[in-house]
């Protein structure tokens, strides 16, 4: 097969809050897209092979492994990379801090997927069972942390995210 | 005071780069107008190359350079042997290019160099190879056999080392022995498996002139050196940086990988800078790789299970080449007798060549298996003895009074094998009591009455930690006030950023949090080894606290001098030297950097004002004779030997005899790494060994087929354990402080990886001994472990135990 030069094709998306509209080839991964094309480098590449996570990003919401999507498919999708996490330069997203407190990340190469699928699991079971945390984290392979200080963060997590709630509703900020 | 910064639990200041995807690994560095690289890797385990027509490769738009070994002149010699010995007489080591042979699957043959990844690739399924292929040998013991096919046509036999060492009198040993067992026991393949893989960055600036590799490695300034040397450049105009690296455990201390040289090569010949990023494919096929021993052992005991003389022999699997020497197989041999008097000892190696990727040192290093089979040893004379395997254990302690201990065989390091501290009985006595093992037993009995088949395991260690040649450090305090630390050893995820602060901050009087360290840049720190062997914390640790006291030191003295009071009377805490007694009398550190600096106006205004206030009409130049300007000071630690770390591992399982499935129910660890620098840290890297030690048990294993292909290139076949496998680890510390360096430390990088073939070994051994089951394999799956229930000879007994 001769490698000719594919068309381009049209994207428009917004990613993190920002609008983009690129021209990509078919063929280009969601994750070479976001790392070289759009230099959000956070988010990282593993294995190539959707078992690892460490690519995972929030496609509409959901966690999803970008390394196993196109980025012609993202076309009209709101799309939340690690970068896009904490609230500002000078504060962390709760999950973050709990991840920083509980020493859950060591080389930190797998941790913006971790980080992307715990938020997205602490918004829909905010009180979660360590079976159900265990459950969830393990579509994520660490390599450094034996799972355990990940576990502890996520519980961590599930609390601040109550308190930051309930200041919150308290209209304390 | 300020509360002291050694042994303190504090989060670490590297945290919120990562966090907020602001890291910088090697992938993500990305210079303008990049190129991206692929290689052509063989696909045959052993074949001659006939022919190469890469002329297709070569006409694809977008492709600027394919590469064959024809193409690379000299530079595609072997590549360099880093730890000769004498008894490695037929070492053979990678060149960047295969040249008329190739030897493993994976093996580089060439490298095409394009626009994109995706150009790139296209491009290596355009090159044509012809291969004639060569008969395989995969298996360690087949490739020893007679007529074996050769991996290297000129070593004879296979056979790359053999190395006999001997310990007492052995024979005298076994004359006397009341009871003799003899094991045959084995240890698979497996890998490190960084969730980075490897990659390397390089550009080369003809204006400056400087070729810049970027490299995710665990010894850059090893790498910049042999660089220079290879490209005819001087070294100062080389620079080699390994940014973040995404986990290491060994896997990236080897060089060089090919990779290595083929993008700094292309670089300077295309006059562009080009990136080679692994994918996972390449790195569980390419990528160095451990574990595979096969060890026949015999031993003698007393009649109350005193082991009186041990013989080993093992056969060491080193895949095609043999880059690492045969440091491995050292390093099981001498750390084999582990926390046991072992008066007599035997023990040979061989080392066999297979078509298969290389072994180097992967997380443990050796020492995993030499454990596996002492303490499947010290459990075999439990067993025909009818004692509990803690008593076996207790009998054969070195004890805590015979320090030092000197095992009798030389370390990796060329050192001694001597032991520094430590207290083994200890040790197993916290392990067991936090694992309640005193009602354990009532309960495994009550639980197989029930059908439920529970099993007690034990694994105890020694590692030999922290060793040489040696390493630097730069500290550099600064007007403001902060502090700045340099190194030359690698960071991959072990917190250096923080426990380096924290040694900084402890001879300093300063917060950690106002020290930043800079690790595996050679622009920044010029001398030193790389982290591996567990030696970072106790080589760059002791050399960051040399520099450090030196720089306390001149700042005391000048403070003295302009607070007009002994040294003696001054005391150096909250970043501040204070007159004691005498209040106000005091400066910062800040002030001290300003007026250590003779170009004193510029700075930090508030510091240069406090300070210059205080300072007198000079005399003479503005260094005296020998002085040196700033408040900062370089510091060196070379150790002189291996500090020996400890350890006793102790599970608890349940074997699922119908499905072979095992669950662990608790994971205790007791370790002993001299004096901790940060708990926490050391908890966590404790952790990630265990996990490790648990995967090479029980679930990851590296399989290749008769004809030398490997079928575990991917993560649903390599199968690493994730947060469903990995259970609630519980730590006791015990801190026996080395008296071989100013900190009290030890390693602790790999230990929590060593036992836990070991203990998962004496665990399912014991939860299946209704079934009469041995163990003297590791890794298990479920399969194999219903295989052995069935084999076993006492399975008409079958649960009725």
């Amino acid at each position: 097969m001769s490698p000719a030069a594919p068309a381009l094709v049209a994207v428009r998306l917004r990613v993190n809050g920002r609008e983009r509209v690129e021209s990509v080839p078919p063929r280009l991964l969601l994750s070479d897209f976001l790392r070289y094309r759009l230099g959000l480098t956070g988010t990282h590449v593993g294995c190539e092979h959707g078992v690892c996570g460490a690519c995972t990003v929030q496609l509409d919401g959901v966690p999803v492994r970008s390394c196993l999507m196109l980025a012609v498919q993202t076309d009209g999708a709101e799309l939340t990379t690690v970068e896009g996490l904490a609230p500002g330069p000078d504060r962390l997203h709760p999950v973050q801090e709990a991840f920083r407190q509980e020493h859950g990340l060591q080389c930190g190469f797998c941790t913006p997927g971790f980080l992307m699928t715990v938020t997205a699991f602490l918004r829909d079971h905010p009180i979660p069972s360590d079976q159900e945390i265990r459950r969830e984290l393990a579509g994520h392979l660490c390599r450094c942390t034996g799972y355990q200080n990940i576990v502890r963060a996520v519980r961590r997590a599930s609390v601040l995210l109550a308190t930051e709630k309930a200041r919150e509703r308290a209209g304390t900020p | 005071m300020t509360t002291r910064a050694i042994g303190a639990r504090i989060v670490r200041n590297e945290d919120p780069r990562f966090l907020r995807g602001l890291a910088s690994f090697v992938d993500d560095v990305n210079p303008s107008s990049v190129l991206h690289a692929a290689c052509l890797r063989s696909p045959h385990a052993h074949a001659r190359i006939r022919a190469i027509d890469a002329s297709r490769a070569r006409a694809v738009p977008g492709v600027h350079l394919v590469v064959t070994a024809s193409d690379l002149g000299d530079l595609n010699e072997p590549g360099p042997l880093l730890i000769p010995h004498p008894n490695l007489t037929h070492p053979r080591t990678q060149r960047p290019l295969a040249q008329n042979e190739v030897r493993f699957v994976g093996e580089t043959v060439a490298f095409v160099v394009a626009e994109d990844r995706y150009i790139a690739e296209d491009a290596v399924d355009l090159i044509a190879v012809e291969y004639e292929p060569l008969p395989v040998v995969t298996d360690v013991e087949a490739a020893l056999a007679a007529g074996a096919p050769l991996v290297h046509a000129d070593v004879p036999g296979n056979r790359a080392a053999r190395f006999p060492q001997r310990v007492g009198d052995p024979d005298g040993g076994f004359r006397l022995a009341a009871h003799l067992f003899r094991d045959r026991l084995v240890i698979e393949r497996s890998c490190g498996s960084p969730i980075e893989g490897r990659g390397v960055v390089a550009e080369h600036d003809p204006r400056t002139p400087v070729l810049r590799v970027w490299t995710s490695t665990q010894a850059p300034l090893p790498i910049k050196n042999g660089l220079a040397r290879m490209f005819g450049l001087p070294e100062f105009q080389v620079e080699v940086i390994a940014p973040d690296i995404g986990g290491g455990f060994g896997t990236k201390i080897m060089l060089f990988y090919p990779e290595e040289i083929l993008v700094p090569w292309a670089a300077l010949r295309l006059g562009r800078p080009v990136k080679w990023t692994e994918d996972r494919r390449e790195h569980l096929i390419a990528a160095n790789q451990e574990r595979g021993q096969v060890h026949e052992v015999e031993v003698a005991a007393d009649k109350d299970g005193r082991i009186l003389a041990l013989r080993d022999h093992f056969i060491h699997d080193a895949g095609a080449y043999t880059p690492y020497g045969i440091v491995v197989p050292i390093i099981t041999a001498a750390q084999l007798p582990g926390p046991y008097r072992l008066p007599n000892y035997d023990v040979e190696f061989e080392v066999a060549y297979t078509n298969k990727v290389a072994v180097s040192p992967y997380r443990g290093a050796g020492r995993p298996h030499g454990v596996f089979v002492m303490e499947r040893v010290i459990g075999r004379i439990a067993r025909e003895l009818g004692l509990e395997p803690a008593e076996v254990r207790r009998r054969n302690f070195i004890q805590p009074d015979e320090f030092p201990w000197d095992v009798g065989l030389t370390f990796q390091d060329g050192g001694p094998t001597k032991y520094d501290s430590g207290d083994y009985p200890a040790g197993l006595e916290m392990a067991l009591e936090r694992a309640d093992f005193a009602a354990f037993r009532a309960g495994q009995a009550a639980a197989r009455s029930e059908g439920r088949h529970l099993g007690f395991g034990i694994g105890c260690y020694v590692e030999g930690t922290g060793i040489g040649p040696y390493e630097g450090a730069h500290v550099r305090v600064e007007p403001s006030g902060k502090v700045w630390v340099a190194t030359g050893l690698t960071t991959q995820g072990q917190g250096h950023y923080t426990t380096f602060a924290q040694i900084a901050a402890e001879a300093l009087g300063c917060d950690p949090r106002d020290v930043t360290v800079v690790t595996g840049d050679t622009r920044k720190f010029n001398w030193g080894a790389g982290t591996y062997a567990s030696r970072g914390l106790v080589t760059s640790g002791n050399a960051i606290h040399t520099a450090a006291t030196k720089v306390r030191d001149k700042a005391l003295r000048i403070a003295a001098e302009l607070l007009e009071a002994s040294p003696h009377d001054l005391e150096l805490a909250d970043g501040r030297v204070r007159v004691r007694g005498v209040p106000g009398k005091e400066l910062g550190l800040g002030e001290l950097a300003t007026v250590a600096n003779p170009i004193r106006y510029a700075y930090a205004k508030e510091a240069s004002e406090a300070a210059l206030r205080l300072v007198k009409s000079r005399v003479g130049a503005v260094l005296g004779l020998g002085e040196e300007p700033g408040l900062e000071a370089f510091g060196y630690y070379a150790p002189s030997q291996a500090t020996f770390a400890s350890g006793c591992h102790v599970a608890i399982v349940e074997v699922d005899p119908v499905t072979g499935d095992v669950r662990i129910l608790r994971y205790v660890v007791q370790h002993d790494c001299g004096s901790m620098v940060n708990p926490m840290v050391i908890e966590g890297q404790i952790h990630g060994g265990v996990a490790q030690g648990i995967g090479g048990a029980l679930y990851e294993r590296i399989v290749h087929d008769e004809t030398g292909q490997p079928l575990s290139t991917t993560y649903m076949d390599f199968l690493m354990p994730t947060a469903m496998e990995i259970p609630e680890i519980e730590i006791v510390h015990k801190e026996t402080p080395s008296p071989l360096n100013p900190l009290g430390i030890k390693g602790v990088g790999e230990a929590g990886a060593i036992p836990g073939p070991a203990v998962l070994a004496e665990a399912i051994e014991d939860a299946l001994r209704p079934f009469g089951v041995r163990i003297r394999e590791m890794p298990l799956n479920p399969n194999r472990i219903r295989e052995l229930i069935e084999e076993s000879p006492d399975t008409d007994t079958r649960g009725d135990g």
